[in-house]
């Protein structure tokens, strides 16, 4: 209760301080539109946003104690503000060399891309070189137990404190080199995610196409059909057929996996005919189309001549939308422990079994830090993609004006 | 009338597009004394809409007033507090919006938008503005103006939803209103009305209004003075009556020129010659929708037929059902003496060929994503079947045509050119597929005066050498004298009526025709006033309008 | 009104249609399992006797048609069968009478709605204010950080934000339990106190969704020629929210709502799971585990009841809110 009453004064105190600012700006301006015109709302905001950067910068400062109790308290927090800064520089820079190397193009795409964006396609960058190359860039192999090494090692790589530098990020519950994991994940994972995506749109978009094109009853049976697929919650819809997938699996003998990805491009496909048909429809009504059904053309040249190239925007952006969906979906169920199968190393199942070690957080923040990986490394992603896409809906959303 | 209400000095105006802020207006002044209307006119672009709302103060998002004072009875309205400004706005300052269906609330009824203003700048109670609406709705000559008022936007039509707001930017008697386009959106019969009403309100109670249009025959009815803009520049300002007798600059004598394009008349038509489209008894709907009722019309070689009406006469809907897009439920199409099939997927190769079309908007009539060269290369490689350079050495040739210089537009993307570059390209495409017949939907409506009278000389021109026939769609009557032979006048789906062009510009008329013919806003200043004693209209809104 | 009723009429009996279809799509596909119940309940070392008893039992010797008919009836009629855990308990030790899967569903489909409640009362009024917010304060510092905020949340796997969520709020700062133990006869503010932690971090994910909704719908709205107009007439900006903007924005915010409380049931699942909540959810991932389908095909007809029903609820509310069709011409 008294938290509740302590925030509830901080407020009021704030919302005094942010009406005395204001009152004070528009004194000592004698009334400058910048003051006049500012409504309390955002006078409490600026005081409410450097409320926040303080306790941040506090925050920080107490994760650099010297007393581990208050320190252990602060280490994530001092963690996420120090990879918020490196990110961002990260960021900054890779956006200062895109616009000074390249092609007139690419360097005007860069001179107008937002911090977020740029962020984006670093990181997208960064993981498709490991998931490219993971083989190479790991260690060890993903479901190797090394002989002779403890399992449980610490990640940090400071003996003193449970750790082995021949294993920066520590070994897991069966003595298995997280950092390999890590990187295998990304092939893994990602991977899978990519493939089911490309499916789901090869699908779901040659039938959108076809059911704006051809329309009628061939739109109506697809639309209806679609309509009720998409009635039953997606993760839900596949979970079922997970459950029906894996008894056929261990009868037919082929890995449940190659049914995971089945099944999602099957229930993703639904919503990607669902933007394909509304992206075709829009395109089918232009002149240009109906000089080309006048001139005599054929449903090929329609299709691939006329409506593809004017939908790749649309769909590019769509993409990245799917994959992240699909990726998370398929960590989702990894981490309910029906995904992705061992010995394949994935994020989900890496988060699952190691989530006990969070609970060691107060005295060995390190242990913690394990799982959190596995999980911000799925995070990092989606949100990278997310990033990507929100710049691109945003800047085609722009030019339409 | 000397005393000045508004004064605009070296207004400049900027928008914001890719980041960066472009001039949208470069430093026009404009003065407006009590009571006096100034005509405010210039094509799409010319940024006059932006200057309207800043001359309010206003300015919408993405667009920002750089340089400049504007000075509204005194007061600076750029340096004035908000609190300031909204006591102005609706009170003193009002403003009548190009869509009347959109500016409208949909959630609430009309009186209450209409008492909002004076209840709240507490000029009259809300008891008085409703007596006081419903006295404006019947000068304006409101159907059933005590219960108009009760009825939601969307009950109510587009022409009487514009008086409606013009009654409602007068509930406070303001010293100034905007007008922004307010009869573009409608058509020409309903358009005199909203017209008529307009002039007789502001007239009797004195305000000062700024008429913004691009029709320079409307502008000429309503304003005292004009003020041509170009591009964000001033051209040229002046009294009505000095601007249109005697126009100083050159780009107003042009703007003025393209009203003086005819084609001379030709010869009557054969009666025995075979026409080269023969439109027969067509019926046709969409659905279970009736929507052509017993079509016939002849368009022959060499000729232009104009197909005339307003918006859903079915003029568009006669041309589906020419090019097959949509079959008729009876009737039938013949070309050169043989009958057609009804629907183009069962039509030939060559009879697709022989139907081509231009259409009004340029914009979605070519692939942006094809180059110039690609779009009327297809029909020269599909129909013709050249190839290599056979088929570059016909597409120059199409385009040296239509006035473009092949080696430079060759391999430029739609989205290069400009609006009446793009019309030349659909034009091109047609020509490509060497048709005998062109149907011409709205070819020029999109366009600006001077860029349209370019495309009409074209086809003139293309029409003379290659003997083409156009089936030329329009509502625009002075267009219909630039280029017809024969006119088809359209209503409800039927034809009205149908002969020469000598003819049809001729009395006796249908009763429809006549009402079509005479709603066209000429630019005689005196034009509407004749108009309405004609008609007799004014009388009845003088009796309305009375006494206060 | 009367052209109102029938619109909302007809899409209840297209609700009530794809409900039916998707009934009969759950038990396709629940049939499509290879062989017979019988033999995965009881595994490859069955004696013929036991198979033939649950055979009878299940009713598999009837037709897939009567069978579908006989399942949809015993739904309608609050009946979800006897799940296959206990078939199997009873079969092999011959006990009688054990839990049905209707008994096993009841509690936990309470639970669930209670923590959808909790995360709902939390969610929605902060989620449409900080929406309001970011639409008027549109294009400042506060809406590219609320921007960059809710994409990351919106982005972020639900395990990721339930565990930083416990790390902080359970670990590191104990004002929390990261165990959702919830038992019957509990009373209220121990509950509460126990839901807390899945309801944020559902709160934290639906919160994101809604806010974004809410903005775009709002931004839209501020758009519209009506809202300049009266902005035109000098009406004062708190009004132009409340008379102009707010009676039109009602339809699209409730569906915002609408759409992300059917979202809440996807979220349920991953979170039940995480915090050991005894929900619906976390028995459906269970049920999948051990493959025990008359309990999986029960909870996903329930989900995708659940999930229907809001759509609908949205679809409705918004044609009622549409002042075109509450007066028709």
């Amino acid at each position: 209760m008294s938290t509740i009453l302590t925030i509830l004064v901080a407020l009021v105190v704030m919302g005094g301080i942010a009406w005395v600012l204001r009152f004070a700006g528009q004194q000592v301006t004698n009334g400058a539109p910048f003051f006049r015109d500012m409504s309390f709302g955002v006078s409490f905001g600026y005081v409410l946003g450097v409320v926040v950067l303080a306790w941040l910068a506090w925050g920080f400062m107490q994760s650099r104690s010297s007393d581990p109790a208050i320190a252990n308290k602060f280490f994530f927090l001092g963690v996420a503000i120090k990879g918020f800064v490196i990110f961002s520089i990260a960021a900054w820079l890779f956006r200062l060399l895109g616009r000074t190397v390249g092609t007139d193009w690419t360097r005007k795409m860069f001179r107008q891309m937002p911090l977020t964006a740029s962020f984006g396609i670093l990181a997208i960058i960064v993981y498709a070189i490991f998931a490219i190359f993971a083989g190479a860039i790991a260690p060890y192999g993903q479901d190797e137990i090394i002989q002779g090494v403890a399992a449980n090692i610490i990640p940090g790589g400071d003996p003193a404190m449970g750790g082995d530098p021949a294993f920066p990020l520590g070994t897991d519950q069966i003595g298995r080199d997280i950092l390999s994991r890590l990187i295998y994940g990304a092939q893994n994972t990602v991977g899978i995610a990519f493939i089911t995506t490309m499916l789901a749109f090869f699908l779901g978009g040659s039938l959108g196409f076809l059911a704006a094109v051809v329309g009628g009853w061939t739109d109506q049976i697809l639309s209806r059909g679609v309509d009720v697929l998409m009635a039953i919650p997606s993760l839900i819809f596949a979970l079922l057929l997970m459950t029906i997938a894996s008894v056929w699996s261990s009868r037919l003998g082929i890995p449940l996996t190659v049914f995971m990805v089945l099944i999602i491009a099957l229930i993703d496909s639904t919503r990607v005919f669902r933007l394909a048909r509304a992206v075709g429809q829009n395109i089918v009504v232009m002149d240009y189309i109906e000089a080309a059904k006048l001139r005599g053309e054929g449903m090929g040249y329609l299709v691939f001549k006329e409506i593809l190239p004017n939908a790749t925007a649309p769909l590019l952006a769509e993409f990245g939308l799917r994959f992240c969906f699909v990726f998370l979906t398929i960590a989702s169920l990894s981490f309910l422990g029906v995904g992705i199968q061992p010995p394949l190393a994935d994020w989900g199942t890496m988060v699952r079994d190691l989530a006990a070690f969070i609970n060691f957080a107060q005295f060995a923040p390190l242990a913690a830090t394990a799982p959190l990986l596995a999980a911000s490394a799925i995070a990092l992603l989606t949100v990278a993609v997310n990033f990507v896409v929100d710049w691109m809906l945003h800047k085609t959303s722009g030019l339409k004006e | 009338m000397t005393d000045t209400l508004l004064k605009m000095r070296g207004v400049k105006l900027e928008g914001r597009s890719d980041e960066t802020w472009n001039p949208i207006i470069n430093g026009v002044d404009l003065t407006l004394a009590k009571g006096e209307v100034l005509g405010l006119i210039g094509e799409s672009g010319a940024g006059k809409s932006t200057l309207g709302l800043a001359a309010m103060g206003f300015t919408r998002d993405g667009v920002r007033i750089s340089e400049g004072s504007v000075e509204f009875d005194g007061i600076d309205l750029l340096k004035a507090s908000a609190a300031v400004k909204r006591g102005l706005l609706g009170k003193r300052i009002a403003y009548v919006a190009q869509s009347a269906a959109a500016s409208f609330n949909p959630a609430h009824r009309l009186m209450e938008q209409h008492v909002e203003g004076p209840t709240q700048h507490g000029v009259m109670s809300k008891a008085e503005s409703e007596a006081d609406g419903i006295e404006l709705y019947r000068k304006l000559r409101l159907p059933d103006p005590e219960s108009i008022g009760f009825r939601y936007p969307h009950q109510v039509s587009g022409g009487q939803l514009q008086r409606a707001m013009t009654a409602m930017a007068m509930s406070c008697r303001p010293d100034l209103i905007i007008f922004d386009e307010p009869t573009t959106a409608l058509d020409v019969t309903t358009q005199i009305e909203v017209l008529a009403s307009i002039r007789d309100i502001v007239e009797q109670f004195n305000t000062a209004a700024i008429y913004i249009t691009h029709d320079l025959a409307v502008v000429a009815q309503m304003a005292d003075r004009i003020k041509v803009l170009l591009k964000g520049d001033e051209v040229e300002t002046a009294d009505t009556r000095t601007m249109l007798s005697a126009p100083t600059q050159e780009y107003t004598k042009s703007l003025w020129a393209v009203r003086s394009f005819e084609r001379p008349l030709k010869a009557p038509v054969i009666a025995s010659a075979v026409p080269s489209v023969s439109v027969q008894n067509v019926d046709a709907a969409y659905g279970k929708v009736p929507v052509l009722h017993d079509v016939s019309f002849d368009m022959h070689e060499g000729r232009t037929v104009a197909v005339v009406g307003e918006s859903g006469s079915g003029k568009s809907t006669t041309a589906r059902c020419i090019t097959g897009l949509l079959p008729p439920t009876s009737g039938q199409i013949a070309f050169n003496g043989e009958v057609m099939p009804a629907d183009y997927r069962k039509r030939s190769k060559d009879q697709l060929r022989q139907v081509q079309m231009i259409y009004q908007m340029a914009d979605t009539a070519l692939n942006p994503r094809m180059s110039i060269g690609e779009i009327i290369a297809r029909p020269v490689q599909f129909y013709m079947g050249l190839t290599g350079k056979q088929k570059r050495a016909r597409v120059d040739k199409l385009l040296d045509q239509i006035e473009l210089e092949p080696s430079e537009y060759y391999n430029r993307l739609p989205s290069e050119l400009s609006g009446g570059q793009k019309q030349r390209i659909g034009i091109a495409r047609a020509l490509a597929a060497e048709p005998k017949f062109i149907i011409c939907d709205e070819v020029t409506s999109a366009l600006d005066q001077l860029v349209a009278e370019g495309i009409l000389r074209l086809l003139a021109r293309l029409q003379d050498t290659l003997g083409l026939s156009y089936m030329f769609i329009t509502h625009d009557l002075a267009t219909v004298r630039a280029i017809a032979d024969e006119v088809v006048v359209m209503k409800d789906g039927r034809v009205v009526e149908a002969g020469p062009k000598a003819e049809m510009f001729k009395p006796p008329h249908h009763p429809y025709t006549d009402l079509l013919l005479s709603s066209v806003p000429e630019m005689d200043p005196d034009w509407l006033t004749n108009l309405l004693q004609e008609r007799g209209v004014d009388n009845i809104g003088d009796a309305a309008v009375g006494k206060m | 009104m009367g052209n109102v009723l029938s619109i909302v009429f007809q899409r209840l009996a297209l609700g009530l249609l794809t409900l039916l279809v998707v009934s009969i799509v759950i038990f396709v596909a629940v049939n499509m399992l290879p062989g017979d119940f019988a033999e995965l309940i009881l595994g490859q070392g069955a004696t013929p006797e036991s198979v033939a008893k649950i055979r009878t039992d299940l009713g598999l010797d009837q037709s897939l048609v009567s069978r579908y008919f006989g399942w949809l009836g015993g739904m309608l009629t609050g009946d979800l069968g006897t799940s296959f855990a206990q078939l199997n308990f009873q079969t092999n030790l011959g006990g009688g009478g054990g839990v049905t899967v209707g008994e096993q569903i009841a509690p936990r489909f309470a639970n669930t709605m209670f923590l959808a409640s909790v995360t709902a009362m939390i969610a929605v009024p902060i989620a449409v204010t900080l929406g309001i917010l970011a639409a008027l304060y549109r294009n400042t510092v506060f809406d590219r950080a609320a921007n960059i905020l809710t994409l990351s949340s919106i982005s972020s796997p639900e395990f990721f934000m339930a565990y930083v969520l416990i790390l902080f709020l359970a670990v590191l700062n104990p004002i929390l339990p990261s165990l959702s133990n919830i038992y019957e006869g509990m009373d209220f503010s121990d509950r509460l106190q126990k839901t807390l932690l899945p309801a944020l971090t559902l709160t934290l994910v639906v919160t994101a969704h809604m806010m974004r909704m809410t903005r775009a719908a709002i931004i839209n709205l501020l758009a519209s020629p009506y809202i300049e107009m009266a902005r035109l007439k000098g009406m004062s900006p708190m009004r132009v929210i409340v008379k102009h903007a707010l009676p039109n924005a009602l339809a699209p915010i409730i569906n915002v709502i609408a759409l992300n409380l059917a979202y809440l049931v996807t979220g349920v699942v991953v979170v039940e799971v995480v915090f050991v909540y005894p929900g619906i959810g976390q028995l459906f991932v269970d049920s999948v585990k051990i493959r025990d389908i008359p309990v999986v095909q029960a909870c996903c007809l329930i989900f995708a009841a659940a999930y229907i029903l809001l759509n609908l609820t949205a679809d409705i509310l918004s044609i009622l809110s549409n002042p075109r069709l509450r007066h028709p011409k």
